[in-house]
C-alpha cells in the first residue's frame, strides 16, 4: 500500500504491515508536518526577536508592541487545520476501527486473554464455536479453564504467546483480561487495544505482510510487565494451514485436518457490535 | 515612586519592629508553626524542592537500570540495597519490583510533592497576598493546617518505601485492578505497605491541596487591595486563582475515588473489580461486579486538570519575568485572562483522551477528541501572546529571564507533540510509548520546572532580601537545558519506534528497540538519555549551592530590585508580618512598563494617576481610585 510519510520514518517509525496502517501513518505524519511548520515558525520568529530587541540592540521599549492582527490569522489557521485533521482524518479512521468489522465468513477469529505475564489464544477450530470456558476449572494445564465436556471446546486450539494468522484475511481478536490490565498493541500493524478484565473487547486488523512481529504488553501489568511479550506470525494460507494442523495434533483433538479456511466457520456467527459479548458461551466474563 | 520612596524611609525602622514582633512569637511559632503566609510558602517551597530533587533521584537510578539493564550500580548500589532493604537492590542489581516502586513514586513525588506545593503552594502563599497588597491569606490557621496535611502525606508517602515489600509498584496513576490485587498475599502486612500507605498518604495530599485552594479563592476574592480591581489583577494571580479553582474542583472525586480503593484493598468491596478474576492461578475471592474503568474515570478527571495545575502558575510566573525583563507590558492582557478562564473549564471535559485504548466508541470519543482540540485554542493564544510580547521589547537576560524564554518553546514543543496523541487514530500507534512520555515532559520538566526555577531566581530578593548570583545561576540554567533536551528529543524516537513505558529491561529484551534511528538502535539512546539525566544531575549543585549561600552572603536587595510595577515590590524585602508599612492601593494595571513620558520604564500599580498624564493604553482605562 502506497505510503507517504517521510518524517515517520525520519524519526524511526518501521514499516507498516497492515491494510489500514497507511492511514494510521498518513495522519501521524501530516501531523508531524503541521508541528514542524508552526515549530519552526515560532522558532525563526523567537531567535529573530531575541536578537533584534535584546537590551543593547534596543534599548527602549516600546508601550505598544504589535499591533496587526496576524496572531488572529494564525490561530484561525491553526483552529482550521486540527478541524479538518479532526473531521476528515481521526473520526472516520476511528469508526472504521470500531464500528466497521469485516464479515465474521472472511475473517479470523480469535480470543486474546491476558494474564501476569502471557498472552493466551484462543481458536474455535474447525467448527467454529468457542468452547465453554469456566474460571472454575482453570489449572496450570488448562489456563483458561475451558470445559473439555462441551463438544465445542473438542476442537478448539489454546496456544500461549505464539498466534499465527493468515495473510491477506481479517483478523477480530477479542481481548479480556484474567487479572489485571494488559493492552494487547502491535506495533506493526498499527494497532492496539486494553485487555480489561470483566470485558470482551474486539479489535480487528488485516495483515498484508508475512512475517514474525512482536506482541507488546502496552499497560502496566506488574513486575514481569517488561517480558510480557508474545508474537505473531502472519503466514501464506498454506504455512497457516500447516499451523493449525499441527495445533490441533497437539491438543490431542480428533480433528485430522482444518477445513479449508472459507468453511472453518460453517455456523456463520454473526459479527458481533463492539463492546458486544462475543458468542463464545463463557458465562465467567473471562 | 511617591509610594515606593515613602517606604524606603521607614524599612529601617519597621524591619526592626517586625522583627522584634516575630521574636515575640517564638522560634518555633516563626519558622515552623507559622500562620505567616510567607512562612508556610517558604516551607511548601523548600519541602518541594526537596522532594523534587529526591523525585529527580529515583529516575536517576531508573535510568542507571535503562541503560545497563541487570548490571549493578557501581559505588552506591550496594549502600541502596541495604537501605531499601531486601528485594530493592541486591548486591547492586535492581529488581523489577523495585524500578516499579521507583517509577510510580518518582511520578507521584515529583506531581503531588514536588511541582504542586512548588508551584501552586510556595509561590501562590508567597506571592499571591503580596501582590494583591493583602496583608495574609484569608484563613491562616487553614493555611497552616493545609501544609501540615501536607507533610503528614510527605511523611506517608517516604515511609511507604521501608515496609516490607517496598513503595507502591503500580504506576503513579494506580490503574485498578493492579493496584488492588498489588501488595497483598501471605508476605505483605494487610496495611503497612506501599500500595494502602500510598492510598492514604494521598488522602492527605489531596486534603492538604484543597484547604489551600479554598484559602486562595477566598483571599483572592475578598482581601484585593484597594483599586486592584479584576482586570488589574497581574497575570499571576489569576493563574493561582484558576489553578485553585481546578484543585477544588477535581480533588474530590479523586478522593473518594481513593477512598473506594483503600476499600477494596482492606475491606474487600468491589469497586474496581469485575467479576470472575483469577490472580496467581487461583479464583479471587472476592464479590466482583465492580469495574476498572470507573477507577480510570474518576483517577483522569482530576488527572487532566492536573495537568493544568501543574502548567497555569508556570505560564504566570512567565508572564511576570517576560513582561518584567522585556520592559514593556504583556500583549493581549484581556485575552490571556479569558484563555486562563477557558482552559480551566475546558480541562475538565477532555479526561478521557487519556483512555483512547479503552475500547471507546466513535460518538464518545469524537466528542474528546473535539474538547481536546478546542482547548489548544487558548493553549496557543496564551504562547502566541507571550511570543507577541516579547515584540518591542528590550530584552535583559538575566537568570530569570533565561528560565523564563526557555519555557517558551520547551512548552511549545510539549504542547505541539500533544497534537498526534490529541487524535486517537494517531494515539492508537503513539499510546503509552516513550512519545508519551517525552510529550508530558516537555511540559512539566523544562515547562514547567524551568518555570519555577526562573519564579525562584526573581522573588529571592523579595523573600529574603538578597539576590542569587548571577553567574552561578547561568551556570545552572545552560547545561540544564542542553541535558533537558537530551534526555527528552531522543524519547521521541524511541516511541516512534514502538518502545512502550515502563520497560524494566530498558526494551533490551525487545526487537522494536533493536532497530536504529539516527545511528543508534532505540536501545542505546538510553545511554545518552541517562548519562544527561545524571550531568543534569551535577548541573543542579550549584542552583543549591548558590540558594543557601545566597541566603546570608549574596548581594542585599532593595525593596524593588527589577524594577518591576506589581505590589509586591512595594513591600520591604523581607516583608515583615503583615506585609505592607500602610495598605497599599492600585491606581493602574499591572504591567505598565515603558510608558510614554516617563523619567524610568516602569510605573508602579501604586502610582496615582497624575491629572496631566496622557494615558493611552491597549488595556481598558482603569477607573480613577479615590483613595
Amino acid at each position: 500500500m502506497f505510503s507517504l510519510a517521510l518524517i515517520n520514518e525520519f524519526l524511526g517509525q518501521p514499516p507498516n504491515a497492515s491494510e489500514h496502517g497507511y492511514q494510521i501513518d498518513h495522519i501521524l505524519e501530516f501531523c508531524h508536518w503541521f508541528m514542524g511548520a508552526l515549530f519552526v515558525g515560532w522558532s525563526a520568529y523567537f531567535i529573530y526577536v531575541l536578537i533584534r530587541f535584546r537590551k543593547r540592540r534596543h534599548p527602549t521599549a516600546d508601550y505598544h508592541g504589535v499591533k496587526s492582527g496576524i496572531s488572529t490569522h494564525l490561530e484561525f489557521s491553526v483552529v482550521l487545520i486540527e478541524a479538518v485533521l479532526l473531521i476528515g482524518f481521526a473520526i472516520p479512521l476511528w469508526a472504521k476501527r470500531v464500528n466497521q468489522f469485516p464479515e465474521t465468513k472472511d475473517a479470523i477469529l480469535v480470543h486474546a486473554i491476558g494474564q501476569q505475564f502471557n498472552w493466551n489464544f484462543h481458536l474455535p477450530g474447525p467448527d467454529g464455536q468457542f468452547g465453554r470456558r469456566d474460571v472454575h476449572l482453570v489449572t496450570n494445564s488448562n489456563p483458561l479453564g475451558l470445559d473439555y465436556n462441551d463438544p465445542a471446546s473438542k476442537d478448539d486450539i489454546v496456544t500461549m504467546n505464539e498466534l499465527h494468522v493468515p495473510v491477506n484475511r481479517p483478523v477480530i481478536i477479542e481481548l479480556s483480561s484474567k487479572d489485571v490490565i494488559h493492552n494487547f498493541a502491535l506495533v506493526h500493524m498499527r494497532i492496539a487495544q486494553d485487555a480489561i478484565p470483566g470485558s470482551l473487547i474486539p479489535m480487528w486488523f488485516k495483515p498484508i505482510k508475512t512475517g514474525t512481529y512482536e506482541i507488546i504488553c502496552g499497560q502496566l501489568c506488574g513486575l514481569g510487565h517488561y517480558g510480557m511479550k508474545g508474537t505473531l506470525v502472519v503466514d501464506s494460507p498454506a504455512d497457516y494451514q500447516a499451523w493449525l494442523k499441527e495445533r490441533a495434533e497437539l491438543s490431542g483433538t480428533q480433528a485430522a485436518a482444518p477445513a479449508a479456511p472459507k468453511t472453518a466457520n460453517p455456523s456463520g456467527q454473526p459479527e458481533g457490535k463492539p463492546g458486544e459479548p462475543a458468542q463464545s458461551p463463557s458465562p465467567s466474563g473471562l | 515612586m511617591d509610594s515606593s520612596t515613602s517606604l524606603e524611609t521607614h524599612h529601617d525602622t519597621h524591619h526592626r519592629a517586625a522583627a522584634h514582633e516575630e521574636h515575640k512569637l517564638g522560634w518555633w511559632r516563626t519558622y515552623i508553626f507559622s500562620t505567616d503566609h510567607k512562612m508556610i510558602g517558604i516551607q511548601y517551597g523548600l519541602c518541594g524542592l526537596i522532594f523534587l530533587f529526591f523525585g529527580f533521584s529515583l529516575m536517576m537510578l531508573m535510568r542507571w537500570q535503562l541503560a545497563f539493564p541487570g548490571q549493578a550500580l557501581p559505588v552506591i548500589g550496594n549502600a541502596l540495597g541495604h537501605l531499601f532493604g531486601p528485594g530493592s537492590m541486591p548486591d547492586g542489581k535492581m529488581t523489577p519490583e523495585f524500578y516499579n516502586s521507583l517509577g510510580a513514586m518518582h511520578g507521584t513525588i515529583m506531581i503531588f510533592l514536588g511541582i504542586v506545593p512548588v508551584a501552586f503552594a510556595a509561590f501562590g502563599n508567597f506571592v499571591v497576598p503580596l501582590q494583591i497588597g493583602a496583608p495574609d491569606m484569608t484563613f491562616p490557621k487553614i493555611n497552616a493546617a493545609s501544609f501540615w496535611a501536607f507533610g503528614v502525606g510527605g511523611v506517608i508517602m517516604l515511609t511507604s518505601f521501608f515496609v516490607p515489600g517496598g513503595a507502591a509498584k503500580g504506576g503513579w496513576t494506580s490503574y485498578a485492578p493492579l493496584s488492588v490485587v498489588a501488595d497483598t498475599g501471605p508476605t505483605f502486612h494487610p496495611f503497612w505497605n506501599g500500595q494502602t500507605l500510598w492510598l492514604f498518604g494521598f488522602v492527605f495530599l489531596i486534603t492538604s491541596s484543597l484547604l489551600g485552594a479554598i484559602n486562595f479563592i477566598t483571599t483572592i476574592i475578598q482581601l484585593r487591595a484597594k483599586g486592584l480591581t479584576w482586570m488589574r489583577l497581574p497575570f499571576f494571580v489569576w493563574t493561582q486563582f484558576v489553578t485553585a479553582f481546578l484543585l477544588v474542583l477535581a480533588f474530590p472525586p479523586l478522593e473518594a475515588a481513593i477512598i473506594m480503593q483503600i476499600m477494596d484493598r482492606v475491606a474487600a468491596t468491589s469497586f474496581f473489580m469485575p467479576t470472575g478474576m483469577i490472580v496467581n492461578g487461583a479464583p479471587l475471592h472476592i464479590s466482583g461486579g465492580g469495574s476498572p474503568l470507573l477507577w480510570q474515570h474518576l483517577f483522569w478527571f482530576l488527572g487532566h486538570p492536573e495537568v493544568y495545575v501543574l502548567i497555569l502558575p508556570a505560564m504566570g510566573i512567565t508572564a511576570e519575568i517576560l513582561a518584567n525583563n522585556s520592559r514593556k507590558p504583556l500583549w493581549g492582557y484581556k485575552s490571556l485572562v479569558f484563555s486562563v478562564l477557558v482552559l480551566g473549564f475546558l480541562s475538565f471535559i477532555v479526561w478521557a483522551h487519556h483512555m483512547w485504548l479503552t475500547g471507546m466508541g466513535s460518538t464518545v470519543s469524537a466528542f474528546f477528541q473535539t474538547t481536546t482540540l478546542l482547548i489548544s485554542i487558548p493553549s496557543v493564544i496564551i504562547l502566541s501572546a507571550f511570543f507577541i510580547s516579547l515584540w518591542g521589547g528590550s530584552i535583559r537576560f538575566n537568570v530569570p529571564m533565561l528560565f523564563a524564554t526557555a519555557f517558551l518553546p520547551m512548552f511549545g514543543i510539549g504542547g505541539l507533540t500533544g497534537i498526534p496523541l490529541a487524535f486517537n487514530s494517531a494515539d492508537l500507534y503513539l499510546h503509552d510509548t516513550y512519545y508519551v512520555i517525552a510529550h508530558f515532559h516537555y511540559i512539566v520538566a523544562p515547562g514547567t520546572i524551568f518555570a519555577l526555577f526562573a519564579g525562584i531566581y526573581y522573588w529571592f530578593p523579595k523573600a529574603t532580601g538578597r539576590m542569587m548570583n548571577e553567574f552561578w545561576g547561568k551556570v545552572h540554567f545552560w547545561p540544564s537545558l542542553i541535558c533537558m533536551n537530551v534526555i527528552f528529543l531522543p524519547m521521541f524516537l524511541q516511541g516512534m519506534l514502538g518502545m512502550h513505558r515502563r520497560w524494566y529491561d530498558g526494551g533490551q529484551g525487545w526487537n522494536v528497540a533493536g532497530e536504529t534511528v539516527w545511528g543508534q538502535t532505540g536501545f542505546q539512546w538510553n545511554t545518552w538519555i541517562s548519562s544527561a539525566a545524571w550531568i543534569m544531575g551535577l548541573a543542579q549543585i550549584p542552583f543549591i549551592i548558590n540558594f543557601f549561600w545566597s541566603i546570608r552572603h549574596g548581594k542585599k536587595a532593595k525593596e524593588n530590585p527589577w524594577d518591576a510595577t506589581t505590589l509586591e515590590w512595594t513591600a520591604p524585602s523581607p516583608p515583615p508580618h503583615g506585609n505592607f508599612l500602610s495598605a497599599p492601593v492600585a491606581y493602574r494595571g499591572p504591567y505598565e512598563y515603558s510608558l510614554p513620558g516617563r523619567d524610568v520604564d516602569f510605573t508602579m500599580q501604586s502610582e496615582p494617576i497624575q491629572p496631566t498624564e496622557h494615558v493611552r493604553r491597549t488595556e481598558p482605562e482603569p477607573e480613577p481610585v479615590h483613595a
